[in-house]
């Protein structure tokens, strides 16, 4: 009888390719996906005279750099932004990769856009260049973010050097309030285990909360992965996913559809399976989430108040707080909610999907964003964004006072490059993952937040409990 | 950039005490938007290494005298989180840094520096606390010995620590193999893979085969 296996176990085994002991191993590749902040990998391969192993298995498209505003081209607001771009178009020409172009209907970010293509799919690996590649998970892949140097690796070996990740189970127990969203889910957990919580962790979200949400909610839950350094997040494939993928236009179909769902449902942990660690979040008593700080870790329920930074365990970590602080212009003991907000975005590829942008919509249908405010939504992809327009969610947030823009990393990278970005010092509500000093513009205080709250904070132009307005 | 060996090395340890240091915060956005691989150490922790006016902050541990020529960055936990760029390892091997020392690194930095001769270690967090500890008592003189074939440090007072590197990387960085041609030697293995792959998991396949590359050729069926 063999021992019981978890899904990492089950993923793992059936990528290894050669084992160099010291639990590292060679592993196959399924899915490499490129951006354009990536397109040396094309050059560089190129100049050493290296093949891709399998174009077919390799994709491409714009994202990080491109801006929002309708007729963009090549050229960016973000210095030198045509030169990646266009060198990321001639790569994917030249060697045949699947290419998703500034003016393909399908663009969009990465980890929004290859779900929705059915690119990404249950028990595979897929990398990209991107720490957000953990989003992922939310279908059930085991995915993972890494350099220019490894995505030469996987094109030209169609595998990786990888040492197996740790095991660590969370279980979301419990059913969890109204107003209480997926991204209120993760943010909670982050608080609770930290942002080096995960580290050297693959994690698999379970339980009765987590399998009740939609695969877009799901997506959201893994891509924050990666804010508790973990190395993956995934969750395992069930009907809601099987039903998500069919008839993606790059998911397999008829009797290898079949197949594929055979092997899918074999891919959940077994019964008995052990986890190098577990976790257990209590539902039922979640609020929505918001940070205070400078790290995802920062977090603390909209009807708190800011913490006292002394009272942190360590004198590192106090003083790693009172630095957040004072960068943030925000006082120990000062409730959250109320502060006043200079600006607002909807977007990335943590919450710019339908789900998130009628969530948003159902709180702005008929109320205008607060006078001055600036308000901005980048819908995550070329076919959420289509789909948004066809229930007229983009007339809602227009109408509401908001920016609707094209689909983009937009203000969740561009700020920190020099690109689309926020006024110096503003203070933002944002529905993103990263709330670092200087990463939505100079010196920007970002904090984070639910497409709910961003928009119930936008009307009240301060920091706003989204259950009051919903 | 060639890459570069890592075998043994005595140099000055720079203590950054802080957590969580994000990779946004060791290469700015702005300072990374060159298509190279090479050239960024201007752009190390740029926004922690100068003020508002763009002059030096003489308060910033690396602008200070005693740690100019560190070659070791010492760190706190969860050091280069955040964003995949690699342009984070180039900007601190470009700068000057061999080695980084910290309780934990983000995951995929830790790779990006074994790939380009940026060898990251390990060590407890109270063994890296007693070494900034040291370090900063001392003003910076004194080296570290940090050797990667025993995988030992060495304290400026001669304390001896140990960390573990996995082999494959390990004996990578002493040879400072390309990772893709040190891949390239099991490429049997990967043929061999994919052709029962194709057969136990068709569907993650895009039609029976058109893998590229002489090496590469696949039986059909």
């Amino acid at each position: 009888m063999n021992a019981p296996r978890n899904m990492l176990d089950k993923i793992w085994d059936d990528h290894i390719v050669r084992d160099f002991g010291d639990n590292t191993c060679l592993v196959h590749v399924d899915r490499a996906f490129l951006h354009e902040l990536a397109a040396i990998a094309f050059s560089s391969l190129k100049e050493a005279g290296r093949p891709i192993l399998s174009p077919e298995l390799t994709f491409a498209t714009v994202d990080h750099l491109l801006d929002t505003y309708r007729g963009r081209g090549d050229a960016t607001l973000i210095p030198n932004g045509a030169d990646f771009i266009r060198q990321l178009r001639a790569g994917a020409r030249e060697t045949g990769v699947g290419f998703f172009d500034i003016d393909d209907p399908e663009q969009g970010i990465v980890h929004v856009m290859a779900p929705e293509q059915g690119i990404a799919l249950p028990g595979t690996i897929f990398v990209c260049c991107d720490s957000h590649t953990s989003t992922i998970g939310g279908v059930g892949a085991m995915a993972w973010g890494i350099g220019t140097t490894d995505i030469e690796h996987a094109m030209a070996t169609g595998c990786l050097v990888q040492t197996k990740p740790l095991s660590m189970r969370v279980r979301f127990e419990g059913r969890r309030p109204s107003g209480v969203t997926a991204k209120d889910m993760i943010l909670a957990l982050i608080g609770q285990i930290s942002a080096d919580g995960g580290n050297g962790y693959a994690i698999e979200y379970a339980g009765e909360a987590v399998e009740a949400l939609s695969i877009e909610e799901r997506l959201t839950i893994c891509n924050m992965s990666i804010e508790l350094s973990a190395r993956a997040g995934f969750v395992a494939p069930d009907e809601r996913t099987f039903a998500f993928l069919k008839e993606k236009p790059y998911a397999p179909k008829g009797a290898q559809w079949d197949a594929a769902v055979d092997y899918w449902r074999t891919l959940s942990s077994d019964t008995d399976a052990r986890f190098d660690r577990e976790v257990v979040i209590d539902c039922a008593r979640l609020s929505p989430q918001v940070t205070w700080g400078t790290s995802p870790e920062h977090v603390i329920g909209v009807e708190d108040a800011i913490p006292d930074p002394s009272l942190a365990p360590t004198s590192r970590e106090q003083e790693s707080r009172r630095r957040a602080i004072n960068y943030m212009g925000v006082s120990p003991g000062q409730k959250i909610a109320g502060l006043s907000l200079d600006a607002v975005f909807i977007g990335s590829c943590t919450n710019s999907r339908l789900n998130d942008l009628r969530e948003a919509a159902s709180i702005l249908r008929g109320r205008k964003v607060a006078p001055g405010l600036m308000a901005i939504c980048s819908p995550g992809s070329g076919e959420t964004k289509r789909r948004a327009e066809a229930e007229g969610i983009d007339r809602i947030f227009t109408e509401a006072g908001f920016q609707w823009r094209e689909p983009g990393c937009s203000l969740c990278m561009s700020g920190g490059a020099g690109g689309e970005a926020f006024p110096e010092h503003a203070r933002v509500l944002s529905s993103t993952n990263r709330n670092f000093e200087n990463r939505q513009g100079r010196n920007v205080r970002s904090h984070l937040g639910s497409p709910a709250m961003v928009a119930a904070s936008a009307v009240a132009g301060r920091i706003t409990d989204p259950r009051s307005l919903a | 950039m060639s890459r570069k060996a890592f075998v043994r090395l005595e140099a000055v340890a720079a203590p950054l005490r802080r957590l969580n240091v994000d990779t946004d915060a060791i290469i700015p956005g702005t300072q990374l938007l060159k298509v190279a691989k090479g050239g960024f150490g201007e752009g190390l922790f740029y926004n922690w290494r100068h003020r508002e006016d763009g002059s030096e902050d003489p308060d910033f541990v690396l602008n200070k005298p005693q740690f100019r020529e560190a070659e070791i960055l010492l760190a706190g936990h969860n050091f280069a989180c955040g964003s995949s760029r690699e342009v984070a390892a180039w900007a601190l091997r470009d700068y000057g840094f061999r080695c980084v020392i910290a309780p934990s690194f983000g995951n995929i930095f830790y790779s990006n520096a074994l790939k380009n001769g940026l060898l990251p270690v390990i060590l407890p967090e109270d063994e890296v606390d007693a070494i900034c500890d040291e370090v900063e008592a001392r003003q910076g003189r004194g080296k570290l010995v940090v050797d990667l074939p025993a995988q030992t440090v060495a304290s400026p007072s001669g304390k001896r620590l140990r960390f573990r590197v996995p082999d494959i990387y390990r004996q990578a960085m002493i040879d400072a193999l390309d990772p893709i041609s040190a891949t390239l030697r099991f490429r049997e293995d990967i043929i061999a893979f994919q052709n029962r792959d194709r057969k136990m998991r068709p569907w993650a396949y895009f039609g029976p085969r058109t893998i590229g590359g002489d090496d590469f050729e696949v039986k059909a069926g």
